[in-house]
Formats: structure tokens, C-alpha cells, sequence
């Protein structure tokens, strides 16, 4: 059984529960506006803690989606996140959007390019 | 407290057979669960069917007819109607004793209540960047580093750092260790200018500030307190003694002062770095040996 469309790129938001370095405005406005767009998405409290306990499910969000679109935190971060967790994230097809920094606004776009919202899938 | 615990996933079904949550009660659903820890999938109207792999519940507006996901360790439960604190709650129920991480507080509830919530902080190796020089393994008393099957370094246990303390990084003539929880960076993981690279190489000469290896500088320090605490027999005083000297110790390499309190008797630092060098030193020579 599946959740996922294979075509369009995996969203993975991470909420950076355990502490409070991304601005708690952003990263609920990201989540807010994730929410009412009606795509699918996968959200997880924190990927750190993911990371530090080699959680499977990493592996298969790379694994699975030939493109990926991560909210979290600065991309050299993520990726030794993901390396960590002997989930190495591919060179290509993945695009990580940077909470700490950047406004809600934006990375909202950038999750929004290439993926399909639910009211225009089929 | 063990690593091995991972966070309870939820999916929020939306798919065929289910009725959309309202815009606004989805977002704060989402939000609820992971605040208390949950991994959380929302499985849109594009969802084909509910995928419980991994999952422990998935939860949707049924409308009292749940999808069929016999012979899969699934709880569904239909929150037809269900205000989100009733939706998380049922969650809450379903979960029953599995263990969790809280983030929302010190404990966990039910039958674990009392267990201490782990503050993920660890150092993350940028392996663009790591050289594989293996100063932090050298350098770090509680064994968080070691050292993969193909030589290369890994962090091994991470539960065992030490939290708000990032001084292995502070060592890293490569600005090749990240805490992603730190307030600045490069240390936070982000950009490395030259600038970095420049005052982190003058970090690691901490040692040379201190008058040499810093362990040496810091057994040294501490058997000169101990000697002045078996002349003078003042407890506080050695104690004092100790802690004006890491001091410095402490303000070069960011370390809390609760790490340095916390930190074992001379004799055993002496045994564990040493140890540590040694593992340092056999994972650069079969590295070498490998190439």
C-alpha cells in the first residue's frame, strides 16, 4: 500500500521540536500554509532525533520519491543529518528549504514548485 | 537514555473513503502530534489507499466505514466528528505503552511516566568537509565518535554527548563538525567562510594557550589541587582550585561548566584519552593501510 504519488516530489517538513533555533513563526506558517494546500506531505517532530536513532523511515523518504523537498534547517546540516542515518541524500533531486533563514513566504514556494496540489489531482 | 526509541508514526488519511478535515483543523492536528512527539504522514486525496508501513494508527473521517487494512499491525480510528483534541487523544489511547521521546515536556506518560526526555544535540560530521583527521575522536572523553567499517569516522553514540556542549567542534581544523542545535554558526551547519576556517585552526591551538595537550594541562592542574587538597584537607578548597583552572578551559572551547564538573577523576580522564588516542591512531593507520 502507498500514500504517495510517484511522480511528484516527496515533502518532508521537520518541526524542530526538541528546540527552539528555527523561528517558531515560521516554521507554524509553513506548516499552516502546507496544510491547506492539499498535497500530501510527511512531518516529523524533529530530525535531529531521527537522525541520532537511524530511524528507517529516513531511508525510505530517500529512497522513495525520485525528488525530494526537505523544511528544516541549513542544507549542510540536513545532509549530515541524512548521512547520519546511512540515508546519504543524492546530489540531485533534492532541495532543501532553510526555516532558520528564510521567510515563510519563501519556502513556501519553494515547496510549492513541481508538486501537485490535491485539488488538481485526478 | 537509549536512542533506540523512535517516534511513533501517525497517518492522517484523506484519501478514497475518507472525508477531508477541515483546512484549519488539519494544520492544527498536525501541529498537536508533532509537537508531542509523533512522526505524522498526511496522506492526501492523491493517497490511493491508508499506508501503515511504519505506522501504529491511521486516523480519518470515515464516516464510521474505516478502510480495510486487515493482516497489517494498524490501529484505524474514525474521528468522524472529532474535534482535534479528541483526534489527538485517540492517538494518545492508541499508542497504549509504546515508549516516546517527548518533546512537549520532561516526561512521558502512562506506564513510563518519569522518564526523562533526550534533547537530541550530537555532532553531525559534514562529510563534504571531514577529513577523516580524527582530532575529535581523540578528543572526546565519552565515546560519541568511532569509526565505520570502511575506516571512516562516524558518530557512533550520539546519545552520549554531552547537551549544549560543542567542543569537538571547536577542534576540527576542518569546521567539519556541526551541532544543529548550537545558536550560531558555522557550528549550527551553516556557510563556512575562510574567515572560519582561519579562527577555527587558531581554536585548536587551545592547547597551546593552555601550555600544552589540554588533557595533560587539565590532570596536571587537577593533581596540583589534589596535592594542595591533601596538605590543606579543604575539600572546598581544592574543588575551588579545580574549577579556576578549567576556566579557561571552558571559555576557549565553549564547554559548559556542567561538563567540566561532571567530568571523572583525573586518573580516569588520563585512561580514556589515551584511549581514545589509541582508537584515533588505529583508524587513521588502516585508513592509510586502505588506500
Amino acid at each position: 500500500m502507498s500514500v504517495k504519488d510517484d511522480a511528484a516530489p516527496r515533502i518532508l517538513y521537520c518541526r524542530c521540536a526538541y528546540a527552539q533555533v528555527v523561528p517558531a513563526e515560521v516554521k507554524a506558517a509553513v506548516l499552516e500554509g502546507l496544510a491547506t494546500s492539499g498535497v500530501s506531505f510527511e512531518a516529523v517532530p524533529d530530525l535531529c532525533e531521527m537522525a541520532a536513532r537511524r530511524d528507517p523511515h529516513l531511508q525510505d523518504l530517500v529512497r522513495g520519491a525520485p525528488h525530494l523537498k526537505i523544511a528544516a534547517c541549513w542544507p549542510r546540516a540536513v545532509r549530515g543529518l541524512f548521512a547520519l542515518a546511512d540515508a546519504p541524500l543524492p546530489d540531485e533531486g533534492v532541495e532543501i528549504l532553510n526555516m532558520r533563514t528564510d521567510s515563510a513566504a519563501a519556502v513556501l514556494d519553494g515547496l510549492a514548485r513541481g508538486v501537485t496540489a490535491r485539488e488538481a489531482t485526478p | 537514555m537509549s536512542v533506540a526509541i523512535l517516534p511513533p508514526r501517525v497517518v492522517v488519511y484523506e484519501g478514497n473513503g475518507a472525508d477531508p478535515l477541515p483546512p484549519a483543523d488539519r494544520g492544527r492536528l498536525v501541529a498537536s502530534l508533532l509537537d508531542r512527539g509523533y512522526a505524522v504522514t498526511l496522506a492526501g486525496a492523491s493517497a490511493a489507499t491508508a499506508a501503515p508501513d511504519g505506522a501504529f494508527v491511521v486516523i480519518g473521517r470515515f464516516g464510521g466505514g474505516p478502510p480495510d487494512v486487515a493482516g497489517v499491525t494498524v490501529v484505524v480510528c474514525d474521528i468522524t466528528g472529532a474535534s482535534v483534541d479528541e483526534a489527538v487523544q485517540a492517538v494518545e489511547v492508541a499508542r497504549g505503552d509504546r515508549r516516546m521521546n517527548r518533546p512537549d515536556g520532561a516526561v512521558d506518560v502512562g506506564q513510563h511516566a518519569g522518564l526523562e526526555a533526550w534533547k537530541p544535540w550530537f555532532p553531525v560530521v559534514d562529510p563534504a568537509r571531514c577529513t577523516n583527521c580524527m582530532q575529535c575522536l581523540s578528543f572526546c572523553l565519552f565515546d560519541v565518535y568511532g569509526v565505520s567499517e570502511n575506516h571512516q569516522l562516524r558518530v557512533e553514540k550520539p546519545a552520549n554527548c554531552k547537551v549544549n556542549c560543542p567542543a569537538c567542534s571547536r577542534v576540527c581544523p576542518d569546521v567539519a563538525i556541526m551541532f544543529p542545535k548550537y545558536h550560531a554558526g558555522p557550528i549550527d551547519g551553516g556557510p563556512v567562510s575562510e574567515a572560519d576556517v582561519t579562527r577555527e585552526k587558531m581554536k585548536v591551538d587551545i592547547s597551546a594557550l593552555l601550555g600544552g595537550d589540554i588533557y595533560a594541562k587539565l590532570r596536571e592542574r587537577s593533581a596540583e589541587a589534589q596535592k594542595r587538597f591533601s596538605r590543606e584537607r579543604s575539600a572546598d578548597q581544592a574543588l575551588a582550585e579545580r574549577r579556576r583552572c578549567l576556566t579557561k578551559l571552558a571559555e576557549a572551547a565553549s564547554i559548559p561548566r556542567e561538563v567540566l564538573d561532571a567530568l571523572p577523576s583525573p586518573e580516569e580522564i588520563q585512561r580514556r584519552a589515551e584511549e581514545a588516542s589509541a582508537r584515533a591512531a588505529a583508524a587513521k593507520a588502516a585508513a592509510e593501510a586502505a588506500t
